[in-house]
């Protein structure tokens, strides 16, 4: 798991993914961008993300869930 | 009689789709279409802590900057397990002070070698050879190159095969024989004889209708 750790807590990657979807963006490239992370290593931590609970995939954008954002508060 | 069952794969050749995966890197689970948009250089190497494949991921980590300049993300692969690579990297940074910034693939499973025909009996059974594809933003195979296990391979090549093949892409042209940027490019040849007429008078430098060069 790259954004998530064994304890349940995201990685840092994993929070730099979340802190950006709670401040409202929602595409892979936007979060790319403002995360300062490499887009294959957002798809992929994105997805890793929905399979946990933490975000929502509609089409081609995500949004962080209840769950998500309890962990970056 | 026992039956002897040999499965033939095809192996990916240039222009064609660059086979699909989804592998388990030190990156986190990667998919081939994780890269889609940008150009991407997968390569496999034999063995984690081994002298040959240290120094090559060590050039590899200082073209990356160079890389990403022209839009290229680096992937590489073995059949070690994910712990091996996590462990060779931290050694490499701890030895010589040089961080690995791309994910490896632990093909345990050698799914992604065999499908990228990167294992060849005939050097090991049992690792990949030194496999270099350069694959491009829409996911086409567009250079394969095959490196013995004794023989590291030359960044610089690969960097001028991907420059090559970008203004390629951009402008329309081939590149001659030790093309470098800035060298003048080959501009396609006529396909007609009126075109090979025409082509001598529109001020290419030109050895004859069938060799000319411009300036980018």
């Amino acid at each position: 798991m790259a954004c998530i750790s064994p304890d349940g807590k995201p990685t840092e990657s994993g929070a730099k993914m979340l802190r950006a979807l709670k401040s409202g963006l929602g595409s892979p490239e936007e979060i790319a961008k403002d995360a300062g992370l490499p887009l294959f290593r957002v798809r992929s931590g994105l997805r890793e993300l929905a399979q946990a609970g933490l975000t929502n995939q509609k089409d081609d954008r995500y949004e962080i869930t209840e769950r998500g954002e309890e962990l970056v508060k | 009689m026992e039956e002897v069952k040999e499965q033939v794969i095809s192996l990916p050749r240039l222009g064609e789709p660059a086979p699909a995966f989804e592998a388990v890197t030190t990156h986190g689970v990667l998919k081939l279409e994780d890269f889609k948009g940008s150009w991407l250089v997968l390569f496999s190497h034999p063995a984690d802590f081994t002298p040959v494949c240290t120094t090559e991921f060590i050039a590899f980590a200082e073209i990356h900057p160079e890389l990403q300049k022209r839009g290229v993300e680096l992937l590489g692969l073995s059949v070690d397990s994910v712990s091996s690579h996590i462990a060779w990297v931290r050694n490499v940074e701890e030895k010589t002070g040089i961080k690995i910034p791309f994910p490896i693939i632990a093909d345990l499973s050698k799914e992604v070698s065999l499908a990228y025909g990167m294992i060849h009996p005939g050097q090991s059974k049992t690792e990949t050879v030194r496999c270099v594809f350069i694959i491009d933003d829409k996911q086409t195979i567009r250079t394969i190159l095959y490196y013995p296990l004794t023989t590291g391979r030359n960044m610089q090549e690969i960097l001028r095969i991907i420059d090559a093949l970008q203004t390629t892409d951009a402008n329309a042209v081939a590149t001659p024989a030790n093309w470098r940027p800035g060298d003048m490019v080959v501009v396609p040849p006529p396909n007609t004889q009126e075109m090979a007429e025409e082509r001598v008078k529109q001020g290419y430098e030109c050895v004859d209708w069938y060799l000319c060069k411009k300036k980018l």
